[in-house]
This record gives structure tokens, sequence and C-alpha cells, in this order.
């Protein structure tokens, strides 16, 4: 067993914590998106699909920066949330946030794939059937899609567990609150001569990484199994 | 009753249909690409028309502003390929369009897919697939069923073994639209056939007239031209079955119950013409009659239009052969037809 400091601890809980609920509450919403680019057809699709990808192809730090200038005490949005004790900017749902930003497009690509692989016709027999196009997405596309989203959920999760550079931007790296694993490997790595339980860390996260891949490469064939009623 | 008259234009292919469709198994015949599934789909919702109407039981399911969704059309469609759920067993595809507490029993019954319910789709043959989604679509109760070529994905000996099935669900008595371009099935299923062709009707009428008519025969290929009779099963021996026709008793290869209704098909391939009445022949059917028309068709052939008895026989012959034998309106002749002139696929 990896022996960690009571600092590395609290990274990892507060790691774990954000990227779940980055990855939680960005699904739905990943979900809507990747339906809207796989199956609609609208003016400003293609915006949409840049905007989407934007995080993926920005520096992390101007990402961060753009959060800052959205959420801080002054900003259009912070200016609103703030009196409400509902502020991001410097809070682990600050972090969150920017975690779920960044995982955002590879969420929404895994989806959009999986959604796209589904058979339009298997969806026009259930429309034949009497099922409204809403009972049609919940019985038919959204199960036949479930693998995909499940690999999309963990890519998302993975991503948003080794996010540093927005997070770092936009909540800093405060202890026990906004500073995560990546955070604390990055404070320790600044302390001269080293701190025991370093190499720890890093090993922690890249067990996370590649035991969130390797778990969703063992349950998406499996799911798929079922649902293609193998 | 399903009223339709619309038009639909996809590139240079226009689509302009007016026709009526009442109780029992109207079929939508035609060559590929002659706008059949066309016509289904705007039916069905799947797809829409440029203008015009269709309504089903009096109701306007499009035209004057409205364009009902599929989903509340009440039309079943079984479509060219099976389309199971991949993720549902036969039984959760069954019972996916029904309404709650729908039993399953009667429809599998009559298809025969009773034992399959618990089975996934990807084991079942292409046969049983077809059958599943038969009994899908009919258990969601629709008013019309639109059967869109639905052996088209068999093959030969697998169709033959659907097609019993198939006249169960036409004589449990939804009205059905039945899509396809197989004369065999249409002239075993259907009770009105319209025959479309570059995207409009080009005739139409009760399938027994039609399919006699030569002149049908000539839009629906020569080849394929034959006489439909109803007939009755009066008595069997030796495999040869007594059948009570318009144009006669006929004696055909074939086995069923007597007194049953069934139809029997002709090929005017199949019927040789006489002109004096044959002695010590092996065909065990000669029939007197008349020629009615003669109507030259591609090729070396004519069509002949056999008055016999009560009913109509098709005949093909060489030209040759109708100008040697002096074959003209109102002469009278023999037609010759082998008990095995008449196939067992064509016999339903």
């Amino acid at each position: 067993m990896i022996d960690l400091p009571p600092e590395a601890l609290s990274a990892l809980a507060l790691s774990l914590k954000v990227s779940l609920t980055a990855t939680l509450v960005s699904l739905p919403l990943a979900i809507w998106v990747a339906h809207v680019l796989a199956r609609g057809s609208f003016r400003g699709k293609g915006f949409l699909d840049a905007a989407v990808h934007l995080p993926l192809v920005l520096p992390p730090v101007v990402t961060g920066y753009a959060l800052l200038l959205l959420f801080s005490r002054s900003g259009p949005l912070g200016a609103v949330l703030e009196p409400l004790s509902l502020g991001l900017a410097f809070r682990w749902t600050g972090a969150a946030l920017a975690a779920g930003i960044m995982g955002f497009p590879l969420i929404v690509r895994a989806i959009r794939l999986a959604i796209e692989s589904v058979d339009p016709k298997l969806e026009e027999a259930a429309a034949t059937l009497g099922a409204s196009p809403l009972r049609v997405w919940l019985t038919v596309t959204l199960p036949l899609a479930a693998p995909g989203l499940l690999a999309g959920a963990t890519l998302g999760f993975a991503k948003a567990f080794g996010e540093f550079g927005a997070t770092i931007t936009f909540v800093a790296s405060i202890p026990g609150e906004t500073r995560t694993l990546p955070a604390a490997i990055y404070a320790f790595l600044q302390v001269p001569g080293g701190v025991p339980g370093l190499r720890g860390m890093v090993g922690v996260a890249v067990l996370v990484a590649v035991g969130a891949v390797l778990a969703s490469n063992w349950l998406a064939p499996r799911l798929a199994a079922r649902v293609a009623g193998r | 009753m399903l009223e339709v008259a619309f038009k639909r234009s996809v590139g240079a292919f226009t689509l302009d249909v007016a026709l009526e469709v009442g109780a029992g198994t109207t079929a939508i015949f035609g060559p590929s690409g002659a706008g059949k599934t066309t016509l289904a789909r705007c039916v069905a919702g799947l797809a829409r028309p440029d203008h015009g109407r269709i309504a089903l039981d009096g109701r306007v399911l499009f035209g004057g502003g409205t364009a009902v969704p599929p989903h509340r059309r009440d039309i079943g469609y079984v479509f060219q390929e099976a389309r199971l759920f991949p993720h549902m067993n036969v039984r959760r595809n069954l019972l996916y369009g029904a309404p709650r507490g729908t039993d399953p029993g009667p429809v599998c019954e009559m298809l025969g897919i009773g034992g399959l319910l618990a089975r996934r789709t990807a084991g079942l043959s292409g046969g049983e697939a077809a059958r599943v989604a038969i009994g899908r679509a009919l258990l969601r109760r629709p008013r019309l069923l639109i059967l869109d070529e639905p052996l088209a994905a068999l093959d030969g000996p697998r169709r033959d073994r659907v097609l019993p099935w198939l006249e169960r669900v036409r004589d449990a008595g939804v009205p059905i639209l039945y899509i396809s371009h197989a004369v065999e099935e249409v002239a075993r299923l259907a009770d009105t056939l319209v025959l479309l062709r570059d995207g409009r009707v080009a005739r139409a009428g009760p399938v027994g007239d039609m399919l006699s008519d030569p002149s049908v025969a000539a839009l629906m290929g020569s080849m394929q031209a034959g006489a439909v009779l109803s007939g009755r099963m009066v008595a069997e021996r030796d495999g040869i079955a007594a059948v009570e026709t318009p144009v006669g008793t006929l004696q055909v290869v074939g086995a069923g119950e007597i007194g049953a209704r069934i139809r029997i098909r002709i090929r005017a391939e199949d019927v040789i013409v006489a002109t004096e009445p044959p002695r010590e022949v092996s065909a065990l059917n000669v029939l007197a009659g008349t020629v009615a028309s003669i109507q030259p068709g591609h090729g070396p052939g004519v069509m002949l239009r056999l008055a016999i008895g009560e009913g109509h026989l098709l005949a093909r012959v060489t030209r040759r052969s109708a100008t040697a034998l002096d074959l003209v309106e109102g002469r009278a002749i023999w037609a010759l037809v082998k008990a095995t002139g008449v196939a067992r696929a064509d016999i339903g």
C-alpha cells in the first residue's frame, strides 16, 4: 500500500468529489447536446459544434481565465451568484465547473458517435408502433447508445480528474477547498528538496485514470452485448 | 377506408397517386422505382407529400394544414427488414406498441411464434424475425396494416413457409396494404390490385380480373401473366386434388381439406391451346372454350384470353402458332393444362 501524507489523502478525496460531480452534472447536458448534434439539422449547428470543442483546443489557462472573468465578484455571473452565496470562484464547486467544462467535449464526442451509430430505422419502427418521440428516445435510442454513454462518461471523468490548468487559474490551489490532486502534486513539486509521498500521489493519479479507462473498456462490450441482444 | 390523393417529388421522380383502399388486402404492385415504398411511407407518416390529402376512416392524416405524426396514425408498418429491437427479447418486441395488459397469446398462436417469446432477437431466423415483426405490428391494434415487401429479404423456400401465416393475418380482418413486386404473393394474398408504374396508378381493380387481363399482364411483364381462379376443393386422390373453379373442375397437384376455399394461379406459359378436341394426351385438364381476345406481347409471343365456362384463362403462344392455327377472336379452342402446371406455391 502506498503511504500517503494527510494532505495527499485530502487532495485525493477532493479530486474524486470534484471530478464525479463534474461528470454527473455535465452528463445530462452532454447527452442533450450530443443528441442535437447527431440528429438535429438547424442553422448554427456548426457553430455549436465548434463551441463545444473550444475547451479542447484553447489553452486551459485561457479557459480558466475566462471563467474567472465571468464568475469573479465583479463578473457578470459572479455579481449575481456571490450575494446568494452560490459563488464559484475559489470554491470546490468552481473546480468542478472547470473540470466539467474541460471534460465536456470528450463526453459529447463519445455520446454523439454512439447516437449516430443507432439505426434510425429502429426509431422509425418504434414510431409506427405508436411511441412518441420522447418514448422512442428513452426506450430505443438511449439504451442502444448506452455503451458510448459509458465510454464518454469515463473519459470525461478521467479528464476532469487530471484537470489542472483551468482549475488552478480559476479557483487557485487552496488546501482542503480547491487543491485537487494535480494541484497538490504541483504544489509539492515547488518545495525545494521534495516532499515525501510525492511519488505516491503521482502513482495514485495514474492508478485512478488508468483504472477508470480499464473499467470502462471491460464494461462497455458487456453492455453492448446486452443491448444488442446477444 | 383509406383515401389517398397526393403528389410528392424527389429530384426527377414524381409520385402522383389517387386511390381508395377499402377492406381486405390491397396489393400495391410495381417494379422497383415505381414509388411503392414512397407511397407506403407517406401513408404511414414517415415521409411527407408535397401536397394532397390522406385520410383513414374519415380522419384526415395529412392535408389542409395537418400532418399527423406517425405515432398517432394508428397504422402498423412491417418493413422489408424486420427491424426488431436488438436490446429486447421477442416478448418485449411484440408488446412494445400494444396497449397495457395485452395478451400476446392469440397473435403468437396465429403466427406460430409462441415458442420464441423468451428468445433474444439476434438468434432468430429470417422467417421467424419476419413473423415477429408482423405480430408486433398487429398487437399495436392498427386500423391499417402496411406490409412493405415483408418477404423480400427471405429466400424462396422461407418465403413459401411464411406465406401461409400471412394468409391467416389477412383473414384476421385488418385492412392490409401489401407492397410487393412478386406476382405469386399478390395472387395469393390480395383482393384488390393496384398497379403502380413510374409514380402513377396504371390500373386498379379486383385481383382476379386484373391478373387475367392481358393488357394488365403486359404491364406486369408477360412472363408473369396468368389467371387467378378462386375455387373449392371437392375431392382428392393420389395427391391430385379436384378443384371446382369458374372454368370447370380442375385436377391439380396438391393436398388440402375437402371443402376448403383456395386460389389457383395458372400461368399463361403453362397453357397449351388446340383447335381440335385432343385425344390421348397426358394433360389432365382439357377445357373447351373460345378465344376472347388476342394481344400481341413482346417478342415472338401473343397473349390469348380464353373464355371457358364462366371464367377466363390466359395462354401465351408464339405468333407462328397463332397464325398456323388461325387463332382469331371467337374461334373455338381446347385449353390443355397439366395438373403439375399449377405449382404448389400457386395453390393457396
